[in-house]
């Protein structure tokens, strides 16, 4: 049984149409890949799911439940968490307020501080960066608080789009590896990446979107054998 | 060596506090001794920023500031005629620094750009001054008007309510568009409002018009009457203190760091969990608050108000005074709030007044038109240019809480631990 599941779902920016009718599935405890060139509608995808764009037909559901169109604050509080691209810290925060800012709907200190601690094990560098500005970290610490702070919630399925967009390969590494650890730990991970040949190596299943569609779909292995794809995202 | 011992000396906590009682007890005299001096009483004022920048514990500081703002600033500035004048300028001030907390809420805090302001302190004002004369028996079936001035302190409260309504209500339609379509959103909305009040008095008579309504019922406790500016002073600043109080649990609070969060990135706020239309309105609706808790103040205190009162340049005037000092700072704002109010009320008048006596005795021949007190907005636009150039973060920049240093250092030590432990588990 799926734990995430997308029905025929076509989005819209206005009129122009961003999805044309996207059907996939995420199994719990899954690591699924969504991979793609430029525009091709990924990001549209987590959108939709997460609540900050309007689906306009298809549906949507989570744990067997219809969650189409629910605002993000809902969608949050289900256990959907999302990185959005371009990291997207609060750069005049607080590493800290930053991470208290993920645990927006928690309530009880204890619990906060509980959750920071498990953020922290995860991406020591935090801790000893607790009261810097999160606009003057690096573009991996941003990362890893962009994550971090979504792990505030702490989620059961996590949606990281293009974790790996301006980052050093030894910085794309590690972090790969924490996606693997959490995985471990049982969250879903639906991650978006370009950089096709790391996130299917590390995926059970990926889904290739093109112009708002989904053209092909298989084991992480097997899409990195096809000869389409190598030709097209891992040459 | 000289200068380093001068350093050493001015920032001793000791030092400071002989130099600053010092500063303290020689402006209040020369104000108390030398009535007409304007200086001085500035002077006295400016101990408070002084105040703010020692090396003392907040609360110590608190204490300090209340009793020169209490005790210190109305018994040194009593003794001569410009007394209730001067009470009416600190007046001003104490109002427009809670109308720019309110407004650094919005401006500062959760980044949206009123430029209709003002529109919540008549909100705040027409509200006392509806019912505190016979308008209200216009279209209320029941009871009798004007209201007692006992009924002011109530209406403190009322006119925060029906501002924050008000701004639920501009924020609804508002809220949809960001950034510079807000601005002039907001603008607008802030100019309809005026002239609602400037025309609600056909067919029923609520607000008197572009005639304005007065004889405002002043208000009253324990049976005495308030009339005299330095009794507003007093009224004000009981109301300014609880203002600062508020505002600084708001910004502390998670409902502040909200606010912080959608200033900073709405998208990320959202996948956060974050209500972006609450926090916003929020924002709206608690600004707006102090701004007609003021309003209410305002009307009592002029006794008589009309919609000239609450103009676009009123809404600038608030936001020049959040962006000079510095938006999202308290302090700043503050700081802000009373420069702006004191250059335009006491040095520009000043200045006008000396013009106008040097063009009397035939010295110099200023037009009307160039005379200082109209130079407002000429000044006003400079500032923000200035400032918008040169130091854009204000006087007193918002800063995030302190931290302790000490307590990052152990922690890195035991994070350094763990990881060399690690290292030699590896070896082994
Ligand atoms: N905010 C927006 N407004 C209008 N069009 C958009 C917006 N965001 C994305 N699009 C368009 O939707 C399509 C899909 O974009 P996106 O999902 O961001 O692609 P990807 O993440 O795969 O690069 C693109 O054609 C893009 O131009
Ligand atoms: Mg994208």
């Amino acid at each position: 049984m799926p734990i995430l599941q997308l029905n025929n779902i076509e989005t819209y920016y206005g009129a122009i149409q961003a999805l044309k009718g996207i059907s996939m599935e995420v199994g719990k405890g899954e690591i699924v890949t969504l991979i793609g060139s430029n525009g091709a509608g990924k990001s549209t995808t987590l959108k939709s799911i997460s609540g900050l764009a309007k689906v306009k037909t298809g549906s949507i559901l989570y744990k067997d439940k219809d969650i189409t169109n629910r605002p993000p604050h809902e969608t949050t509080l289900l256990g959907l968490a999302h990185v959005p691209e371009g990291r997207r810290i609060f750069a005049q925060l607080t590493v800290k307020e930053n991470l208290q800012m993920g645990a927006y709907s928690v309530k009880g200190k204890d619990v906060i501080q509980e959750r920071m601690e498990t953020v922290f094990s995860y991406f020591p560098r935090l801790k000893e960066r607790l009261s810097q500005k999160g606009g003057t970290m690096s573009g991996g610490e941003q990362q890893m608080l962009a994550i971090g702070r979504a792990l505030m919630m702490q989620p059961e399925v996590l949606m990281l789009d293009e974790p790996s967009m301006g980052l050093a390969p030894i910085i794309v590494e590690q972090i790969f590896e924490i996606i693997l650890q959490l995985n471990s730990m049982g969250i879903t991970i639906l991650l978006i990446e370009q950089n096709a040949y790391q996130a299917l190596s590390i995926a059970h299943r990926g889904y290739v979107i093109q112009n708002g569609s989904i053209v092909l779909t298989g084991t992480g292995s097997e899409l990195i054998e096809n000869e389409q794809i190598k030709e097209a995202y891992l040459a | 060596m000289m200068k380093e011992k001068l350093i050493g000396f001015l920032q001793n906590k000791w030092s400071q506090v002989i130099l600053f009682t010092l500063f303290v007890v020689i402006t209040s005299l020369s104000l108390y001794l030398s009535q007409k001096s304007v200086v001085a009483f500035l002077l006295l004022l400016a101990s408070l920023l002084i105040l703010y920048y020692m090396k003392l514990k907040n609360l110590t500081k608190w204490i300090i500031g209340g009793g020169i703002l209490f005790i210190l600033l109305p018994m040194a500035s009593s003794g001569g005629p410009a007394f209730q004048s001067y009470m009416e300028v600190a007046t001003m001030v104490g109002i427009y620094v809670a109308m720019a907390l309110g407004l650094n809420i919005v401006v500062g805090l959760a980044g949206l750009l009123d430029l209709g302001f003002v529109a919540f302190f008549a909100v705040g004002a027409y509200s006392y001054a509806i019912f505190a004369t016979p308008q209200a028996s216009n279209f209320m079936p029941f009871g009798s008007y004007p209201l007692g001035g006992e009924s002011f302190w109530i209406f403190l409260i009322i006119g925060g309510i029906c501002a924050a309504i008000a701004g639920v209500l501009i924020g609804i339609p508002v809220l949809r568009v960001k950034g510079d379509y807000l601005a002039i959103v907001t603008l607008g909305f802030g100019e309809i409002i005026r002239i609602v009040f400037n025309n609600l008095d056909r067919p029923v008579n609520f607000t008197n018009g572009a005639m304005g309504i007065s004889s405002v019922t002043p208000p009253s406790i324990f049976g005495i009457q308030l009339v005299f500016p330095h009794h507003f002073y007093f009224v004000t600043l009981v109301i300014l203190a609880f203002t600062i109080f508020a505002v600084l649990r708001f910004e502390h609070s998670k409902l502040g760091r909200s606010w912080k969060a959608v200033r900073e990135n709405e998208i990320a706020a959202q996948a956060m969990g974050i209500p972006l239309v609450k926090t916003k309105l929020l924002a709206f609706a608690l600004g707006a608050t102090f701004s007609g808790m003021m309003g209410v103040v305002f009307a009592a205190k002029q006794a008589f108000i009309d919609p000239t009162s609450f103009t676009l340049l009123e809404s600038f005037t608030i936001l020049v005074m959040v962006v000079l000092g510095g938006m999202g700072s308290v302090p700043g704002v503050i700081l802000g709030a009373a420069l702006v109010t004191i250059l335009n009320l006491q040095v520009l008048t000043e200045l006008t007044n000396w013009v106008n006596q040097l063009t009397l005795n035939g010295i110099i021949n200023v037009p009307d038109a160039l005379s200082p007190a109209k130079m407002q907005k000429l000044i006003f636009g400079l500032l923000l240019v200035i400032f918008a150039l040169y130091r854009p973060i204000g006087l007193i920049p918002a800063k995030n809480k302190k931290f302790d240093e000490k307590k990052l250092k152990t922690n890195r030590l035991a994070i350094d631990r763990e990881n060399t432990v690690a290292i030699d588990k590896d070896n082994v």
